[in-house]
């Protein structure tokens, strides 16, 4: 346990589903417009995941209209409304940078037919 | 001069969320109760502080001298006998207590501590000189420091030059940090940024002498 856990037990979040690098995420994340705030959808696979505790986050690659997009996202943060795992990926790496370089069919990812993983 | 301080231990640095859930880096500042073992006054010592120790230690890692000075106070020994200097001791009094509480959340500090020591450390880490080039036919010397003087005037080094030599464990004061937190009951102080000094060292931190925010303050 390291000395700071007391202060970081307050800022950590319990509603994390578990994730690992291949998943596609549906990430919900609170966008503040001004006064108003709502809820964007960000779609797309996780190529990384790195950290510890409240340092942790994630790196989640989608490629929009033809341009790779990628957002790297604390775990414990609290513009996260809600991630939903859309599905469980089957990867050999437990960082997918490689999906750089592929394009359309190359960069599918092999999905693991489990519904819930063990 | 500050108006208020306290001492504490460092525990580590780690981060919080702001109210616009931004991560803020913190360092925490473990601030035990600290009990006041002399009011040192202009009219007396010719300077006004206070001298507090924290914490328990020993009896017999206590010299005769030190039970004295204790004894006289009617307090219990602690870990070590630190100086704050403070603007007006009038309110304080031997034997009161000083709580974390006495800085408040938005308030600016200056944080003063022992620096990590970096052994016999080169120009470049000791007084950020910038170096020599990587290319252009540099051949070992790309970090050296280059000239320390003229020629045959004066004939010699000016004393002072910066050179390479011991680095760090020396007294360092951070100022303007601000203050993002303060628990009372586990004795904790959220200073944003980093302070100086190891894990575990004793940390200074006195209202701001160049910037002293009102508490409360704007931010």
């Amino acid at each position: 346990m390291n000395p700071t856990d007391l202060i970081d037990r307050d800022s950590l979040r319990d509603d994390i589903p578990s994730f690992r690098t291949g998943d596609t995420l549906k990430v919900h994340v609170r966008v503040v417009e001004g006064t108003r705030e709502r809820v964007q959808v960000f779609q797309g696979v996780v190529i990384r995941r790195q950290g510890s505790g409240l340092q942790e986050t994630f790196t989640v690659r989608k490629v929009s209209f033809g341009v790779g997009v990628e957002r790297t996202f604390p775990v414990h943060a609290p513009t996260i409304a809600k991630i939903e795992v859309d599905s469980y990926g089957d990867v050999r790496r437990a960082k997918l940078y490689y999906l750089r370089d592929l394009r359309g069919k190359a960069a599918k990812i092999k999905e693991l037919r489990v519904t819930e993983r063990p | 001069m500050a108006t208020k301080a306290i001492v504490g231990e460092k525990v580590g640095m780690t981060q919080v969320w702001d109210d616009q859930n931004r991560a803020i880096p913190v360092t925490v500042v473990k601030v035990s109760p600290a009990r006041v073992v002399q009011v040192k006054t202009p009219e007396k010592e010719g300077y006004s502080a206070v001298q507090v120790t924290w914490g328990t230690r020993r009896a017999s890692t206590l010299s005769k001298p030190e039970i004295g000075h204790f004894e006289k106070a009617g307090v219990t020994p602690g870990k070590k006998l630190v100086e704050l200097r403070i603007d007006d001791v009038s309110g304080y009094e031997v034997g009161q207590e000083i709580l974390a509480d006495v800085l408040e959340k938005g308030e600016m500090i200056d944080a003063t501590a022992v620096s990590k020591g970096k052994g016999f450390a080169g120009g470049m880490k000791r007084h950020n000189f910038s170096g020599q080039g990587a290319a252009h036919g540099n051949h070992k010397h790309h970090r050296a420091p280059g000239s320390i003087g003229a020629c045959a005037t004066p004939g010699r080094v000016f004393k002072g030059t910066k050179m390479a030599g011991r680095y760090g464990g020396g007294q360092v004061t951070t100022t303007n940090l601000e203050v993002i937190g303060v628990d009372v009951e586990r004795n904790l102080v959220l200073v944003k940024g980093a302070v100086p000094g190891p894990r575990g060292g004793v940390v200074v931190l006195r209202t701001s002498v160049k910037n002293p925010m009102k508490a409360g303050g704007t931010r």
